[in-house]
This record gives structure tokens, sequence and C-alpha cells, in this order.
């Protein structure tokens, strides 16, 4: 036991001796959070927006309030053609264009029907729907109030659309379970492995293997730090969501550990193996990076919903540890939801645990070879 | 010699990586207490047989024993009984002296305290350093230091691979009269070097050449077992000497050896006038001023001939 000690505590000394490392592992989730919660975001906000208005009349003068009212949008410029508002929206000046018809009130109380055009800029696909979205139903409820003011009837069938858990759809709901798979993944699989083979390509190793030590003992010595960091990110990331950006821990925080240690098991037993198959650093870090970083990336329905995927990624995402863990701390975190909600995804990263950590106990060779 | 007198035996080991032959049917053993040297330039398989006997990596065919234990079957009680220095250095350059040495105690299940008085002698010139970061010691105090850490344990036998290798002159003398004073505790020490003359500090060495081993023998044996004649020479145009003497028929090799060349000629050829006959037959080419005498053959120059004899 004492001597497991000395292990642990000198693998400790290894990952607080490198400054650069420890800076990188302790401010890595912190820099992402931010990152993501205020840089990348999906969120509409402030959103500028080129109106024009030919009719100038009481209800689209309503409707540009209203519209403009909250801190979703606000008025950019007004234009008076076009041409004017398509260059303001090609100059990236604009995000919105809002164009009324000629006559608009007028149309409205006569026909029933005016038209009222939304443009976006399609380059960035899932910004545009978000911003057409959240136009579109501020100016129905707007419409609405003006033809209830009008026709003295509320006649017209308008969806109520409602979204549930996430009702402001704040992307932090969607990154916070994703930026979680990720950096436990990359902390416990990329800095286990590389902490391994640093040991054979300085040649430690060899001087390790010829001694009494028993190889379980030098692998399990290796991920006891790298399990403790891990708690310290998961527990950052916890605070940082709660506090900073908002995210409620709505489900039970009890089973949320017990995901993400199963989680955790998963990803150190895949940095065993890694380190088993890689002989040098820089191969250890290249096999994590394509083999774990980018599926966990883009694969896991961390940024990408699986379910548009071709088939055979959605197949090949079944096995990504990381698409399982994401789903369970999603349903636990932000829907709330009980335990046996999430049995099939704590089963099949248990399953994986077994799988990977027999498959790396197996492939550590206490030789060279 | 007796079965318990061996302390290392290796029988027709063989070792291929790939298509290339790396040890091609080594058979030695090594007494106890003896302190063995495999001489031998870079990439003769000097690191290769250690691997083996270190239980690193497997023969393809042949055995190896330590102390009596199958390099195979009975590896992990052969790793509890060996110490092992690999050519590079491989210490813990981020962790201080101290916390090398205790690490490396305690994978052995050892205090440092245990064994101290085995190291005393080495670690004490590195012992006022022992908070420094390994990685900031000087060639010499790296070497002392992965000594005195493969020592902790007080190993039966102890394997030095390449130990002086990058080693400033000073340090090594130094090294190897470390290696005396461990002698004296009884412990069998087998180390490899590229330096010829570092041979002559063993009891016993093996000559390997190509993954083959040229000679086995205590140095002095391997030199008397020289069967050429030696001749040293040196003079004003170092280079056509060279190029002249080796068009000569009776000569059996010519090699530049440091400021001089090395002419072997067979034993029986050489006679009390040879050296006036070549310096004549030298001087009708036109060379002047050149010097030629009988010298001893050093380590160097038997390896130079059993590798000839070898091709």
């Amino acid at each position: 036991m004492r001597q497991f000690y000395i292990f642990v505590r000198k693998e400790f000394l290894h990952i607080f001796r490198d400054g650069r490392s420890i800076l990188i592992l302790l401010l890595m989730p912190v820099v992402q959070i931010i990152l993501f919660g205020f840089a990348l975001t999906n969120e509409v906000k402030n959103v500028k927006v080129a109106i024009m208005d030919p009719s100038r009349d009481a209800a689209t003068t309503m409707i540009t309030e209203r519209l403009t009212a909250g801190e979703y949008f606000s008025p950019y410029m007004m234009v008076s053609t076009e041409k004017d508002s398509d260059a303001l929206l090609k100059r990236g000046e604009v995000s919105l264009i809002l164009s009324y018809s000629e006559r608009f009130r007028e149309r409205l109380m006569h026909t029933g029907s005016a038209r009222l055009g939304l443009t976006a800029d399609g380059t960035d696909p899932n910004m545009a729907s978000s911003i057409i979205l959240y136009a579109s139903s501020i100016i129905r409820s707007a419409e609405l109030e003006i033809s209830g003011k009008i026709f003295n009837s509320g006649g017209v069938a308008i969806p109520n659309v409602r979204l549930l858990y996430n009702p402001q759809m704040k992307s932090s709901y969607n990154f916070v379970p994703g930026v979680m798979g990720l950096i436990l993944m990359l902390i416990c699989a990329m800095m286990t492995s590389i902490s391994i083979v640093r040991e054979k390509e300085t040649g430690t190793m060899e001087v390790l293997l010829v001694s009494p030590v028993r190889p379980i003992f030098l692998i399990l010595s290796k991920a006891v730090p790298y399990f403790v960091l891990s708690m310290v990110n998961l527990t950052t990331i916890l605070f940082l969501s709660v506090f900073l950006l908002g995210v409620p821990v709505t489900g039970s925080l009890f089973w949320l550990v017990i995901v993400s240690l199963v989680f955790i098991f998963v990803s150190l037993s895949m940095g065993l193996l890694i380190s088993s198959i890689a002989s040098t650093q820089v191969a250890a870090m290249l096999i994590s990076g394509l083999v774990l970083m980018m599926p966990v990336m883009l694969l896991s329905g961390m940024i990408y919903p699986i379910s548009n995927m071709p088939d055979i990624l959605q197949v090949i995402a079944q096995f990504i540890p990381a698409k399982w863990y994401i789903e369970a701390v999603r349903k636990l975190m932000i829907q709330g939801l009980p335990l046996n909600s999430v049995l099939t995804e704590l089963s099949v990263l248990l399953v994986m645990a077994a799988i990977y950590l027999t498959a790396s106990l197996r492939s550590f060779k206490d030789r060279l070879q | 010699m007796k079965n318990s007198d061996i302390s290392v035996e290796v029988k027709g080991v063989s070792k291929n990586y790939s298509s290339v032959k790396a040890l091609e049917d080594i058979s030695l053993s090594v007494k106890k207490g003896e302190m063995f040297g495999l001489i031998g330039p870079d990439g003769a398989g000097k690191s290769t047989l250690f691997r083996i006997l270190t239980t690193l990596i497997l023969p393809d065919s042949g055995t190896a024993a330590i102390e009596g234990l199958d390099v195979r079957q009975d590896y992990k009680s052969i790793r509890k009984i060996i110490g092992y220095m690999p050519g590079r250095f491989s210490l813990y350059g981020d962790l201080t002296v101290q916390e090398n040495l205790s690490f490396f105690a305690s994978v052995f299940g050892v205090k440092v305290s245990d064994n101290y008085s085995l190291i005393e002698n080495i670690f004490k010139d590195i012992a006022p350093f022992g908070d420094r970061r390994a990685s900031r010691l000087s060639g010499g105090m790296k070497q002392k230091l992965a000594l005195s850490c493969a020592l902790i344990h007080k190993p039966s036998v102890l394997f030095l691979d390449e130990p002086t290798t990058g080693v400033d002159p000073v340090s090594r003398r130094e090294f190897w009269q470390m290696l005396e004073r461990l002698k004296t505790d009884g412990i069998t020490i087998v180390v490899s070097t590229s330096y010829m003359d570092e041979a002559l500090l063993c009891d016993r060495v093996a000559l390997i050449k190509e993954g083959r081993v040229l000679s086995s023998d205590s140095p002095r044996g391997v030199i008397d077992s020289y069967q050429n004649t030696l001749l040293a020479i040196w003079g004003e145009d170092m280079h056509s000497l060279l190029k002249d003497i080796r068009s000569y028929g009776e000569i059996k090799s010519i090699y530049s050896f440091g400021q001089e060349h090395h002419i072997a000629i067979d034993k029986n050829l050489y006679n009390i006038n040879y050296i006036d006959s070549l310096a004549k037959k030298l001087e009708a080419t036109g060379h002047r001023n050149f010097h030629i005498k009988v010298i001893a053959p050093t380590i160097e120059d038997c390896y130079m001939e059993f590798s000839a004899n070898k091709n």
C-alpha cells in the first residue's frame, strides 16, 4: 500500500512540476465553458434588423416596435429599396431584413392578409433558422393582436409553439453536457495515455519493467491522478454552468455524478488501451485526437444532431461512449428525468468500461515487445 | 567450472528484428562476482543481448539463465535479483535526486536506508544536490544517480548498458573505479562498452560484432591469442603510406589507429630484417621521414583481426 502511495505521489509530482500541463488541465474546462457559453452560441441576441416599410401605418409601426422591443432584435436602419437592404445583408451589417408590402394595414383590413417578408443570411443555416423562428413568433403574436383589434375576433388558428426544458433556447443547455463529455474524455484518455507513453519514450518504462512491480500497479497509479483531476474538472464545469450560465441541475446530482464516474472509467480504459498501442507521445496524441476527439466533437450529438446524420454515421455514433454519456447527462441534468430513463445509457457505458478495461489490461505487455 | 559458480549463462541465443539479424547464435557465461564486458561498436547487438538478459525481450531461439533462472519462465524472479541501467538516461528528469532514489527504492520494496552502505561511495558525491532535479545534473552525476538507483535494492547481478557513453574521460575513469569497488561487494557486473580500452578493466570480455561473439576470454587471453606481429608506422604523408603499404601482398592488413597506422603481418613472415626491408621498399617509392616499430597489440587490434578473420 505504501508502494502504491509512492507511485501515485510520483504521478502527481509529474503533473504539478509541469506548469503548462496543469494550467491546461485546470483552465481548459473554464475556457471551453466560456467560449461555448458566450462566444460560440446560436442564441438570438441583439440581431440587427434592416426595415423596409413603404406603408408606415399603425400596423407596421406596431409590429416593428414589438419585434425590436426585446433584447433579441435591434433596428439597424430604415431602408427604402430592396437593393439597399440586400446590400446591407451582403456586407453583414444586418442579419435580418423585415419588409412590409405597400398599404399594409389597408390590405390587412380589407383582404385579411397582408404580405410581410423576412430575409435572413443563409450562410449560417442554424443561426438563420433560429432568427427566423424568433422573429416569426414575435410577429405572429403582434399580428394576432392587430387582427383581434380590427375584427374583434381571434379567428385565425395560430400554433402555440413551446420548447420544453429549454424555453429560451439557450445553447448552453446543449453544450454543457457536450463539454463535460469532451473534457472528461480528453483528460482521462489523452493525458493518461501520454503519461504512460512518456515513460516508454524516456526509457524509464524499461527500468520499471525490470523490477518486481506488477504492471497493473503501475497502470492504476497512472490513472489515479487523472481520475482526481477529472473530478475537479467535473465540479468546475457544474459550478460554472449553474452559476455562470444559469443551466440548472434539474435532476439528481447524485446520479449525474455516478454516470460521470462510469464515463471517466471508460475514458481511462481507452487511454490505457491507446498507451499500449502507441510508442511515442506524438503517436498517442494523434490517436487520441483522431480516435477520441473528432468523433466526440462530431458524432456524439454535441454539435450536430445524430438523427440528421446518414445511416452509416448513425451506426458509428452508437459506438462512441461520449454519445451515450452526453445523452444521459442531457436527460439527468437538463430534463430532470429519473434514473430509470437513463438505464440504457448507463448499461451501455458499463459494458463499454468492461470491454475497454479488459482489452487494455490484456494488451499491456510486461516485456518490451 | 561448477554450475553454481555461473551467474549468467547464454546458450545459442539468436534474435531477429524482422529481417535484420541482431544476434546470431550467441553463447557465453559469466562467473559469479565477475566483471564481464561486452565489447563492440554501436549496432553490434549489445543492447539486444542486454534486453534478453534483463527479460525485456525474448530470444527467437536459444536459452539464457540468470543465477540459474530461465529468462523465459522465471522472468518474474529474475526481475527481483537484477539491477539494470539502460543505455540512455532513464530516470525522471522532473523529479529531484532524492525523489528518484527513494522512488526506485520503493519500486523494489526497500527503503533507501536499507542498502545505503552499498551506494554510499557513489551517492555521497551527488547527495549535496539532493534537491536538484535530475535533468539539471551534469552527465557524470546523472550516471552516478542512475547507478545508485540500479543498486539500491542490492541486486545479485548488475547490467550496465554502455554506462560511459557520452561521459567525459575523468568521469569515465571514476565510474570504472566505482565498479571495481562494487565487485568487492560480490555483485556480478555485466557491462557493455564501445570503448575498446575499457575492456582491460574487465575480468573477462566478449568481443561482439554484428550479433556474433568473435572471442570470449580474459583481456590478457584475448591479446595473447593474437596471431600476427603488429607494427606501427607514422610519418609525413600518412595517406599515401596507407595506400602504398596496402598494395604490398605480404601485408595482412593496415588501418589507421589514432596518429599512426597499424600493420598486421603473419608471425612466420616477420623476422629481424623485416622492418628494414619494408623501409627500403617505402623509400624506393619516395617516402621520407617515417618511423616503424613493433608494438604490442591492443584489444582494438584484436577486434580488427578477429572480425577480418570472421569475414
